[in-house]
């Protein structure tokens, strides 16, 4: 019996055609080009994942759901952005005016998407916290939400991605190093690492971030000591709500077809991943992991030819650095980042 | 209480009774049904079996009794759904192996089912240029399969805790996924058709296991779940059984006691990771389809979820969780548009009435045998040479 199978099984076994080539040739012409895109992409995901490292530190725990207060975000900024007029071809705006609309875009996607944080809040953590539930008791309560987020604009907007809208024009193009840089990556990054900056240093500075900071440290002190820890929780998650907003305007620019009632969930696990790689709880974690996991994800795609690889290579390379660094690169620090 | 300074050692009658008191009433706040779990741990083992008995044939009655209101029809075939349930429920216990007993939280669970369904798919489907053979013959070599990738997977990432450990096993999972799509010869969305089923023919020549058929593929599942859980049962009384509950409780103090922690966590992996790869034979079986579409992040949320809903640690709390994920999607078909908002949300209310699943761990003393834990707990009176434990009224655990 064995002796029949044996030769069987070596002629049968076909040859396959390589599925892995690495395209030296295309990395080398494409590494500008693709080290722009892969900071515009790595800028998006350090903004998502601030709000799961800063819920992390507070909290313990990772929010599932902070993927669909990031697709809220983004159908907030599709809804207003419809309203004005946007569509498949941006209208002929002024510069100041289309600067207008975009602002009170990412207003409305701020407001959606950090009322969607405290609502998250309210019902999958609030009630479990009171009642001392045990950690994975989150966990199964995040999902649940995720679930019913998903679903319910789902059976609201249907299956199908919403029609793509064009922002504007690129207003300015930059050569560097023979390679394009439009107006938007450039919007992208510089926007998002203001916005990072001020979070860091309002973690730092302000009296609220110092609430954070002593919330993430010890709780049960930092109640003793005056925090109001409820308040300072909601705080959490508004301000991980708002950054997820500012996001979702900076990725609807970026992938216009990408509103879609499941759209945040991949980039939700990948700046997940972020935070973990630059180390869970740690805000300066967050911003250094998003940039590398958007610039290996997009060096990778270049290297080996195919889109799909992007998160393969992400993960990949996550979880060689866990092996390496297990607290992630920067360690996890937001409760004991000094003053 | 007692005057002195010092902890008292032997408690005296009345912070005995306390005692007593508070466990009674933290039970009855605890349990649906108070004092139930206690009441079947007094009984005799002899009774426990004739009532276990009874609980099993009545399960692998179901598919011919189709009780109204329990049943999915008119949306979906009854049989076709106990069969996915059985498979989820099998998903379910094995995933409590790795997060139930050891605690690691494994979200990338859904790869070892891949790996289980693309093993029997690919040895059995004629679309499959591989050699091919009895789709029997897949049931063990996809639980080895899989028990390879889960030492493969364990040993280089189980140094991790806790959330990276997660987030770790979910890349995996994503990558298992990914792999299926670009690699040419797991032909990714096209996927493998007519996947092989067991042999044997009824009295007019059909198959017996067809795709179309549930109720054979639901008792072949069923079957094979009670031998998982009768050695599953065993593994959790054994010497790795109490390694796995040290680690979980607290994995520093199991290390100092001695526990050699990393190698019994690779043995939950490698474990549970074998019944995830004989789950996803038998999925792949019974639905006959394999491609790169059903073994996404979220189903493998899905089973996590299945698993604390049931209550982690807790073998009939993991089959009841894994069959009710299956079931609910299922059952409201009807109002299709709804029933995973109704699924996410049923999730969230589960959580917060149930915190520790809906058949909590029992915190039972493990590392004791039956006779000295009914002896602690107060059920027992004399152990007569024979190691029957005699049950006196009026002393049991049950009064309550």
């Amino acid at each position: 019996m064995i002796s029949e199978v044996i030769p069987n099984l070596l002629h049968s076994v076909p040859v396959d055609d390589t599925w892995i080539t690495f395209d030296v040739n295309s990395f080398t012409q494409n590494f500008w080009s693709s080290t722009f895109d892969g900071l515009t992409f790595g800028a998006i995901y350090a903004l998502v994942a601030l709000g799961y490292t800063l819920v992390y530190g507070v909290l313990n725990l990772i929010n599932f759901a902070h993927s669909e207060v990031f697709i809220t975000g983004c159908y907030g900024v599709f809804f207003t952005l419809s309203a004005l007029n946007f569509g498949p071809s941006a209208p002929r705006l002024g510069f100041w005016a289309i600067v207008g609309n975009l602002v009170l875009a990412l207003v409305v996607a701020i407001i959606a998407s950090a009322l969607m944080a405290v609502i998250v809040e309210r019902v999958a953590y609030k009630p479990l916290r009171q009642r001392k539930a045990p950690r994975l008791a989150f966990l199964i309560t995040a999902i649940g939400v995720s679930f019913a987020i998903q679903y319910t604009i789902y059976w609201w907007r249907g299956p199908s991605p919403e029609a793509a809208l064009t922002m504007f024009r690129p207003l300015a193009i930059f050569d560097v190093f023979g390679t394009i840089i439009d107006s938007q990556q450039v919007v992208i990054v510089v926007a998002a690492i203001i916005l990072m900056i001020a979070t860091d240093q309002f973690i730092r500075r302000s009296r609220t971030g110092r609430g954070i900071r002593a919330v993430a440290q010890d709780p049960d002190t930092a109640t003793l000591m005056g925090v109001n820890k409820e308040k300072i929780i909601v705080t959490t998650f508004i301000i991980g709500g708002i950054l997820a907003g500012a996001a979702a305007l900076f990725y609807v620019m970026k992938i216009p077809s990408g509103v879609q009632y499941n759209g945040g969930f991949i980039l939700g696990v990948k700046a997940f991943a972020a935070a973990v790689l630059g180390g869970i709880g740690n805000v300066r974690g967050a911003l250094l992991g998003g940039l590398l996991i958007g610039l290996i994800g997009n060096y990778g795609q270049v290297l080996l030819g195919s889109s799909q690889w992007t998160d393969v290579v992400a993960f990949v390379v996550l979880v060689l650095v866990l092996i390496v660094r297990p607290e992630g690169v920067l360690g996890s620090s937001l409760g004991k980042s000094k003053a | 209480m007692s005057t002195t300074d010092g902890p008292t050692l032997i408690p005296d009658d009345a912070s005995a009774q306390e005692i007593a008191d508070r466990e009674a009433k933290m039970r009855q706040r605890k349990g649906w049904f108070p004092g139930l779990s206690d009441k079947w741990n007094a009984l005799p083992r002899q009774t426990q079996w004739l009532i276990l008995i009874v609980v099993v044939v009545i399960a692998y009655l179901l598919p011919i009794l189709n009780p109204p209101l329990i049943t999915t029809e008119p949306g979906n075939n009854w049989q076709i759904a106990l069969a996915q349930m059985s498979v989820y429920a099998l998903v379910a216990v094995g995933l409590n192996v790795v997060v139930g007993y050891a605690g690691l939280l494994d979200l990338g669970y859904v790869a070892f089912f891949a790996l289980g369904s693309y093993t029997a798919a690919m040895f059995t489907s004629p679309d499959s240029p591989y050699v091919h053979i009895p789709y029997l013959w897949t049931l063990p070599l996809a639980m080895a399969v899989a028990m390879f990738f889960g030492v493969v997977l364990g040993v280089p990432t189980l140094r991790l805790r806790g959330d990276y450990l997660a987030i770790v096993t979910l890349g995996f999972g994503e990558i298992v996924r990914i792999l299926a799509t670009i690699i040419p010869a797991m032909k990714g969305q096209v996927g493998f058709q007519n996947v092989g089923h067991p042999p044997g023919t009824d009295s007019s020549g059909q198959p017996i296991f067809l795709n179309s058929s549930g109720t054979p593929w639901y008792w072949l599942t069923l079957t094979i779940i009670i031998v998982v859980l009768l050695a599953a049962g065993n593994l959790e009384r054994s010497r790795v059984g109490r390694a796995w509950i040290a680690i979980r409780e607290d994995e520093d103090a199991a290390e100092i006691m001695g526990v050699p922690t990393f190698k019994y966590k690779v043995w939950a992996f490698a474990i549970g990771a074998s019944v995830g790869g004989l789950s996803g034979a038998l999925f792949a079986g019974q639905v006959g389809f394999v491609n790169n579409q059903k073994f996404d992040i979220a189903t493998s949320i899905l089973f996590v979820a299945a698993v604390v809903m049931g209550g982690t640690g807790n073998k009939v709390g993991a089959i009841l969780g894994g069959a009710l994920v299956a079931y609910i999607p299922l059952r409201f078909t009807a109002i299709a548009e709804f029933k995973y908002l109704i699924f996410g949300a049923a999730l969230v209310v589960i959580m917060i009435f149930r915190p520790g699943g809906l058949l909590p761990a029992r915190q039972s003393l493990l590392a004791y045998g039956r006779l000295a834990y009914n002896k602690l707990k107060g059920a027992a009176g004399d152990i007569p040479a024979s190691g029957k434990v005699v049950l006196e009224q009026g002393k049991g655990a049950d009064n309550e």
